[in-house]
């Protein structure tokens, strides 16, 4: 399980490598992101995501996301990646 | 038995029973018809069998007929207590007369036949109406053609003021048009007009009359030449009992002087801070009368007023109750509703409420709304381009706009300035300290709008639309996603270059 707190932005980068890295270690076959504290996501936090996906993709994992607000949702199925990756149901603040 | 037996039978043409004889003297293909008088008709509908022709006293044409052509036995076909046809036998071959057993057999023939025919009359007068129906629909679907090739497909963006138009179409397409005709001196006509008649002829009519004002708008400036000109080009090839109403207005998008000439047409309402008014000038219909004059009036439009050009089809609409909508109504809705856009929202909204939840519309709808924004500066700020100074830009433009709209628009908002903000520090700016964004946060009427201000100078390139799937297989970068992100999260997006400065407009409506 990978928490995501604060932006989801440029910033994320290296800290968000570094938690799939031990995450896909960890094993089980499945990543989730939980966004629940992420109350910014912004056009390089998708792009990081995308990469992820990508990486996840050649290791044959699964990704779920968890805690999006209504709007983050509303643009991870603009973008697609919702088609990607489950994107669980759960109450979250904007 | 007979040498021959036919029988023709036509249930579309209930004024005669058509009988057919056989071989014959001359003419004898030709069927007989019982005139619906004839007592023949009412003999042979109640004989229940074949009746001996010769063996029939009445005084009937039909009858003669029959006798001329050599028919000896005639075999009603009736079904359902109505004659349907008859069968007309001449002579045996054996020049003997029928027999009992002859009779029965066709009688039986005839009790067998006449329902398998009634039923074959009727595919046939479905398969007619089928036809017909058909035929009809086809005619709509040119008319409606016509008539959405003939309107503008795009509204011209004027600085300054909203161009909102809806148009909805009868199921028997109306001869409803309307037009904004861009003009050579910076000045914008307005038209908007009707067609009597409906369906093919009306859109024909339509597409000649837009077509003449378009070629005088651009040439003449009055409002009233216009509508002189075109009539008088019309005048000569309308059709008979068909005319055309027109209003017609030119606007200084400048100075907000709109001057206007109508032809007949419904008057349009202009709403104010003083009211609603009325648009009234004098003129006759398009296409009845040559050498007709139009009068011109004028008024001026402040920042804030709305005019409403409107068609007949909405004060002529009716209530379960068959009541007319009609202006008093419609200037009731203009006076309570807001300017722009949402009042042709309203007046929508009201006259769906008034004509109940089962009413087919019952003519074509239009309505043009002209709005002159009265805009309010809520903001206007620079931040330094630096990463992650988007958030700032976005902070602060959220701040200003936050009670105007609801949550999850304030939201993709929210999403887009960050993201045109990120791309003026980056891009434009090159995120040089010295160069800041210059942040511009307007409202008006229908929303907000801000503007965001790059020294890059240049419009920027049409990236490729992002693909997610060419992205996860490495044939597209992972980024690229922020152009995108703000045409989807916004209900406008204007890129200009002004005094060397690169901006990106993004508008978003309250609703």
């Amino acid at each position: 399980m990978i928490h995501l707190v604060g932006d989801v932005d440029a910033t994320a980068e290296d800290t968000l490598a570094a938690a799939f890295e031990r995450a896909a270690a960890a094993g089980g076959g499945t990543v989730v992101l939980d966004f629940r504290r992420a109350d910014y996501i912004n056009s390089t936090g998708i792009a990081l995501i995308v990469g992820l996906l990508g990486k996840a993709r050649a290791q044959d994992l699964e990704v779920r996301a968890t805690g999006l607000s209504e709007h983050y949702r509303e643009i991870f199925e603009i973008t697609r990646l919702s088609d990607f990756m489950t994107i669980e149901e759960g109450s979250a603040g904007a | 038995m007979p040498r021959s037996i036919r029988h023709r039978l036509d249930r579309r043409r209930p004024d005669a029973a058509p009988t057919v004889s056989p071989r014959a003297p001359a003419g004898a293909d030709e069927p007989v018809k019982i005139a619906p008088g004839d007592p023949l008709l009412a003999y042979l509908e109640s004989a229940g069998g074949p009746v001996e022709v010769d063996a029939i006293d009445l005084d009937s044409p039909a009858l003669q007929a029959l006798r001329d052509r050599g028919v000896k036995l005639a075999v009603p076909l009736v079904s359902h207590g109505e004659l349907l046809g008859v069968l007309n036998l001449g002579a045996r071959r054996s020049e003997q007369d029928y027999s009992g057993d002859d009779r029965r057999l066709l009688g039986q023939l005839a009790t067998q036949a006449s329902p398998a025919l009634r039923v074959a009359q009727l595919v046939r007068e479905q398969e007619a109406e089928a036809v017909t129906r058909q035929r009809f629909e086809q005619e709509l679907e040119v008319a409606r053609l016509i008539q959405q090739n003939f309107l503008p497909q795009e509204l011209p963006d004027l600085p300054g003021w909203e161009i909102a138009a809806y148009y909805k179409p009868a199921r028997e397409v109306g001869g409803d048009f309307y037009d904004v005709i861009p003009l050579p001196d910076n000045r914008v006509a307005f038209v908007v007009g009707d067609v009597t008649d409906k369906g093919v002829p009306a859109a024909l009519v339509m597409s000649a009359t837009r077509s003449v004002l378009r070629g005088a708008a651009v040439r003449l400036l009055e409002p009233g030449r216009v509508l002189e000109y075109v009539n008088d080009h019309l005048v000569p090839d309308m059709p008979a009992k068909m005319f055309v109403t027109c209003l017609y207005g030119v606007l200084d998008p400048r100075t907000g002087h709109l001057r206007f000439a109508n032809a007949g047409h419904d008057v349009p309402y202009v709403k104010t801070a003083d009211g609603v008014a009325e648009l009234r000038a004098r003129g006759m219909p398009l296409g009845l009368m040559p050498e007709m004059r139009y009068e011109e009036k004028e008024t001026t439009l402040e920042p804030g007023d709305s005019v409403l050009l409107h068609s007949d089809g909405i004060v002529e609409a009716h209530d379960p109750a068959r009541e007319m909508f009609g202006f008093p109504r419609l200037k009731e809705t203009v006076a309570s509703a807001p300017v722009g856009r949402a009042m042709i929202d309203r007046v929508l909204g009201d006259l769906d409420a008034f004509t109940g939840p089962d009413h087919e519309q019952e003519d074509d709808i239009t309505m043009v709304s002209l709005t002159r924004v009265r805009e309010e500066l809520l903001a206007r700020f620079d931040v330094a381009s630096a990463r992650c100074n988007e958030r700032e830009v976005m902070e602060r433009v959220a701040e200003v706009v936050t009670d105007r709209l609801d949550p999850a628009r304030l939201d993709r908002l929210k999403t887009a300035v960050a993201e045109a903000a990120m791309n003026a520090m980056e891009h434009g700016n090159g995120y040089r300290a010295d160069a800041p964004v210059h942040v511009e946060v307007r409202s008006d009427h229908a929303g907000v709008r801000v503007r965001i201000a790059d020294d890059g100078g240049d419009v920027a390139q049409p990236v490729e639309a992002p693909d997610i799937e060419a992205k996860l297989a490495g044939r597209q970068t992972p980024r690229g996603w922020g152009l995108f992100l703000i045409e989807k999260m916004v209900d406008g997006v204007r890129e200009s270059v002004e005094d060397g400065r690169h901006v990106v407009e993004l508008v978003m409506r309250y609703r």
